[in-house]
């Protein structure tokens, strides 16, 4: 498909197939698929296995009621550093599935399986390298997929968002890493290039990671490795919303993040200057010192921004100055996401 | 696109045309355009500024990352290309027509030591893998 490949965690991806912004286009305002078989499905069955991952994660699965319902949450270390964040879905109180990044699956499945050992000894948690995952985004992604996946209508049509039902020997999800609707399709990775060569026949365009990260980025979606990782904690990563601090529940992580109240927040930036904001840019702030998590250019904007963590203290509409070279360029503070369902929002 | 034999070039994949008045104009490859992708942003030195060759001068951003245009030659900058502020996208539609800045060598003959047209596709082809 005209590719250009990268190393991305030890796979081969393509960054992008023709020009990155007109991927970005494409999903922002009809359709595009993406090869993320970098996914890695984690099944944990067993009895009681809600009660373990109540213990074992940040959010609370207690929210999941409905068969199918899917819930973000991050898996925090003893400290309160994220181990990943990832997607589990509810499917039964004997099944819940977990989706991770495959760059920290093996840490991830070792973790859980660690955890499980010691306080939930009864389950089985496996990894399924053997499914793989195509995402297919954007505001006609749905009527694609339905028109290459016969059966698949009657199915999915009342699929409420952040859910999932079982094909057969796929898991169709209504979720995504864009901020536009569509499905994340498991599928035997046997099966997956003829599924892949169906929906390309039906129109749907192939889209690289280039795209994937502007889009995500715009969407105010947090990439793991950029904008949390184990060194920091969910609530200055702009995550404590998928932090269930008020249950009476434990979780690991829970005594650090109670004990460590926040000193910095996530927050967006937009340029207002000429430049490209960028990862790891210093940030100077009234309060201090930040830095850029995630800088891009917003192709739906036409605007550089980013993720910085910042000192708590800084606020929406403040001017900041970024370090980009040997300049200091001043960008504003703005509340995040950028941009969804196909329109800006700054 | 192929490499116009009409340019000299460098391993650092700039492109230099010498002008009937001996000023020189330095752009960026196809090849480097491609393997940069879409452009966004382009800063270019200050007129007047004295260069070193390979010293770094204009710093082109695209939406995947930021690369620096280094002087092919000693000299000074006597122009630059502001078209470029509001359409950067032109770097990525015509390369070769797209340059950046416009430099007064001081020896013409560093110029034609640069690399021509398959001496520079050489060094593409011995970075490809």
């Amino acid at each position: 498909m005209g590719a250009k490949m990268v190393d991305f965690g030890g796979w081969d991806m393509p960054v992008n197939y023709g020009s990155q912004i007109e991927e970005h286009h494409q999903v922002r305002n009809d359709v595009g698929m993406f090869d993320v078989c970098h996914m890695r499905v984690v099944d944990v069955k067993g009895a009681d296995v809600r009660v373990f991952l109540r213990y074992l994660l940040a959010n609370n699965v207690d929210k999941l009621t409905l068969p199918g319902k899917a819930l973000y949450s991050t898996m925090l270390l003893e400290n309160g550093g994220v181990i990943d964040d990832l997607i589990v879905y509810f499917m039964s109180e004997d099944w819940f599935r977990i989706v991770v990044n495959a760059g920290t699956a093996d840490k991830d499945i070792a973790w859980m399986k660690k955890q499980a050992a010691l306080h939930a000894p009864q389950l089985d948690v496996s990894d399924r390298p053997e499914l793989a995952m195509i995402a297919v985004q954007g505001p006609n992604a749905r009527a694609k997929v339905w028109e290459a996946l016969p059966g698949s209508q009657e199915l999915t049509e009342k699929l409420i968002p952040f859910s999932a039902v079982e094909m057969g020997t796929m898991f169709i999800a209504r979720t995504g890493y864009t901020g536009e609707d569509g499905f994340e399709i498991m599928i035997p990775a046997k099966a997956a290039p003829f599924f892949w060569v169906t929906l390309a026949e039906n129109g749907v365009k192939p889209i690289g990671l280039g795209a994937r990260d502007t889009l995500r980025l715009e969407a105010g979606m947090n990439l793991y490795g950029q904008d949390m990782d184990e060194s920091v904690n969910p609530l200055e990563s702009g995550l404590a919303w998928t932090v269930d601090l008020t249950s009476p529940r434990d979780f690991i992580g829970k005594t650090a993040l109670l004990a460590n109240p926040p000193v910095n927040k996530l927050a967006g930036l937009v340029l207002l200057d000429r430049g490209v904001l960028r990862g790891h840019q210093k940030v100077h702030t009234a309060h201090g010192i930040g830095e850029i998590t995630s800088g891009s250019f917003s192709p739906t904007l036409e605007k550089s921004i980013a993720l910085a963590r910042l000192p708590k203290e800084v606020a929406i509409g403040d001017t900041v100055q970024v370090e980009i070279r040997d300049k200091m360029l001043n960008a504003q503070v703005v509340k995040y996401p950028f941009a969804r369902n196909g329109k800006g929002l700054i | 696109m192929s490499n116009p034999d009409n340019l000299k070039y460098t391993s650092s994949h700039e492109w230099v045309k010498t002008e009937a008045d001996g000023t020189i104009s330095i752009g960026i490859t196809q090849h480097a355009q491609e393997l940069l992708g879409d452009m966004v942003f382009v800063e270019t030195p200050a007129v007047g500024r004295k260069l070193k060759a390979k010293e770094e001068c204009t710093v082109v951003e695209s939406v995947k990352a930021a690369a620096d245009v280094y002087a092919p030659v000693n000299g000074e900058v006597i122009a630059v290309n502001s078209d470029l502020d509001s359409s950067p996208e032109a770097i990525n539609e015509d390369p070769y027509a797209a340059w950046m800045f416009k430099m007064k060598p001081d020896n013409a003959a560093d110029v034609d030591a640069l690399l021509d047209a398959d001496a520079y596709q050489a060094v593409v082809d011995s970075e490809a893998h």
